[in-house]
């Protein structure tokens, strides 16, 4: 399944926020566990993360800081702060209502469609 | 063919290390992509190969796909562009990338400022000797080039790493220059005297090119360096005597308002000083600047060629449907010279940002335009100052202006028949640019000519 790229974007920031929750991460981590989570049918372009990335930063919901990986290369890493966790909590509720919405109208709207004529 | 498969297909046919070091290149050549961003999407493109390894590629394979995973490079800089939308205005002077190697600009900017505050204290030292500027304007007005070139000249001895030979051949001009003009006994209100101070800075500026090229004067694209590097100075040192002036203007308001007048101080400290240490700090920000920020120079060129072309055509027809020669007044000699070194400039910035590849364009066509216009103008002034002379007979002030226009209008001459015969293809358009350069010389000697020369053969008059 091809996800559009407007949903794409607006579902990155509650999605990385999500998945630093479960602790200190990097850009490659980032990826390879929305691929998981997602069984292969998210797929990000890998570079347009990091811009996002540095968004979040900038706006002080993950803080960033260069450390080493277990082969001894230059990594950074990113981390929740508080902030990042209380926006993680508003998007959270942000995400429940689109989705109860959905169920209620669009999903229930193609089971009222006549099938067939 | 894009860029992805650029590196790509360069990665295809070399080691994995040599791919990953081309592919960082061509990244970094993006101006929204700061190095530590290219640190952090290679550890990323070494995690995924690393994966893909595992799982069995071979290299070759792995790289390649990892490369593609990551995203076009165009669509990718603009991302990081509309993140970091700073990043598109480039800073000068500010330390440069962390990361990057920083060979000595420290020590560079001090250098700068330490030659700029001693130029600024070459200009009041001759008071402590009692030459105060109000009653020895002659004295200033020769030796004004003196009391900064030298300093600029040291500035490209030390950057360049002038041998001691070229050091010894640099002060050679600049001991020549002090002795003569100061030894020379000028009467007072001399024509000569005051055409040696104004054509002294000319013959310094060039000699400080020898510094600037390192020696290697004789190379014509260092002789076109030189020029580029002039033509920048001239606009960053008009900026900066802009916001010299606004400085000066607030000086004197905000002491004038608490009842101290400053205008003293302004005058006689601010101004001077001021003038001549720019002189230094512009030459330092344009070596500083040369590879962050578009030259302004042919930029200028290519707005005003156009204006200057039509202003000359309108002048020609209007000269020619009113049938009114120019008055031959010497006023007009010295006018029509700055004309043809105003065209002469436009021609030689266009020629520098020029790539000598191209085919003749429009604007060639249009610079040609402006070459004869500019001829036939000359021929106009030229015609009237011959009557006068043959009335009155030579004087220094004609003579230097005669001889400077015959300069030009040899210099345009030749450019018009080389952007002829470039035109028809039977020359390249490096010839042009070897032209301009080689004639560099000339200017040169006619100043030093006015300088040395001039005031012996009148008498010092």
């Amino acid at each position: 399944m091809n996800i559009g790229k407007d949903l794409v974007a607006a579902s990155a920031t509650p999605m990385i926020l999500a998945i630093l929750r479960e602790g200190e991460s990097y850009g490659y981590a980032i990826i390879k566990r929305v691929a998981e989570l997602s069984g292969g049918e998210l797929q990000w372009t890998d570079g347009m993360l990091y811009p996002v990335l540095h968004r979040l930063e900038r706006n002080g919901l993950v803080k960033a800081g260069w450390g080493r990986s277990e082969s001894g290369r230059r990594r950074k890493y990113y981390r929740l702060t508080d902030r990042g966790v209380e926006e993680l909590a508003s998007q959270r509720q942000q995400w429940q209502v689109v989705d109860s919405t959905l169920r209620r109208t669009l999903f229930r709207s193609f089971e009222l469609v006549p099938q067939g004529g | 063919m894009t860029e992805g498969a650029d590196y790509a297909e360069a990665g295809a046919h070399t080691s994995l290390e040599e791919g990953i070091g081309e592919w960082r290149s061509y990244v970094r050549r993006r101006q929204a992509i700061h190095a530590v961003d290219v640190d952090e999407l290679e550890d990323h493109l070494r995690s995924q190969v690393s994966a893909l390894l595992e799982a069995g590629l071979t290299e070759d394979e792995a790289f390649l796909i990892a490369v593609k995973r990551i995203g076009e490079l165009d669509e990718l800089s603009r991302e990081f562009a509309r993140e970091h939308s700073e990043r598109l205005w480039k800073r000068l002077v500010v330390a440069p990338d962390e990361g990057e190697e920083s060979r000595g600009i420290g020590r560079e900017t001090l250098v700068a400022v330490a030659l700029a505050c001693a130029a600024a204290a070459a200009i009041k030292a001759p008071e402590l000797l009692g030459l105060g500027m109000d009653w020895n304007e002659e004295f200033y007005a020769r030796n004004l080039s003196l009391f900064v070139l030298p300093f600029l000249a040291v500035f490209f001895a030390w950057k360049r790493c002038l041998a001691p030979v070229q050091r010894l051949w640099l002060t050679v001009p600049f001991l020549v220059a002090a002795v003569a003009i100061n030894l020379m006994p000028f009467a007072s209100g001399a024509h000569t005297e005051a055409l040696a101070a104004l054509h002294l800075p000319i013959a310094l500026w060039l000699a400080v090119g020898y510094a600037y090229d390192a020696g290697r004067w004789r190379d014509h694209d260092q002789r076109m360096n030189y020029v580029r590097f002039s033509g920048e100075w001239f606009i960053y040192y008009a900026l900066i005597a802009l916001g010299g002036g606004v400085l000066m203007g607030l000086t004197a308001f905000v002491f004038d308002a608490i009842g101290m007048n400053a205008g003293e101080f302004v005058g006689s400290w601010i101004l001077p000083c001021g003038a001549l240490g720019a002189v230094i700090i512009a030459a330092w920000l344009v070596e500083a600047k040369q590879s962050v920020i578009e030259n302004m120079a042919p930029v200028l060129t290519l707005l005003f060629t156009p204006l200057f072309t039509l202003v000359l055509l309108a002048f020609l027809g209007a000269a020619a449907l009113t049938g009114s020669g120019v008055a031959g007044e010497r006023g007009v000699l010295i006018g029509f010279d700055l004309l043809l070194v105003v065209v002469v400039g436009l021609i030689l910035y266009a020629i520098s940002a020029r790539d000598p590849e191209k085919v003749p364009g429009l604007f060639d066509a249009l610079q040609l335009v402006l070459v004869i216009c500019a001829l036939l103008v000359d021929a106009i002034a030229l015609w009237a100052i011959a009557t006068r002379i043959s009335e009155f007979g030579f004087s220094p002030n004609k003579v230097a202006a005669l001889g400077e226009n015959l300069i030009l209008l040899v210099n345009l001459g030749w450019s018009a028949v080389l952007y002829v015969r470039f035109f028809t293809r039977r020359v390249a358009f490096a010839r042009l640019e070897r032209w301009q350069t080689g004639y560099l010389p000339v200017y040169a000697l006619w100043a030093w000519v006015v300088v040395l020369v001039f005031p012996l053969v009148f008498g010092f008059r």
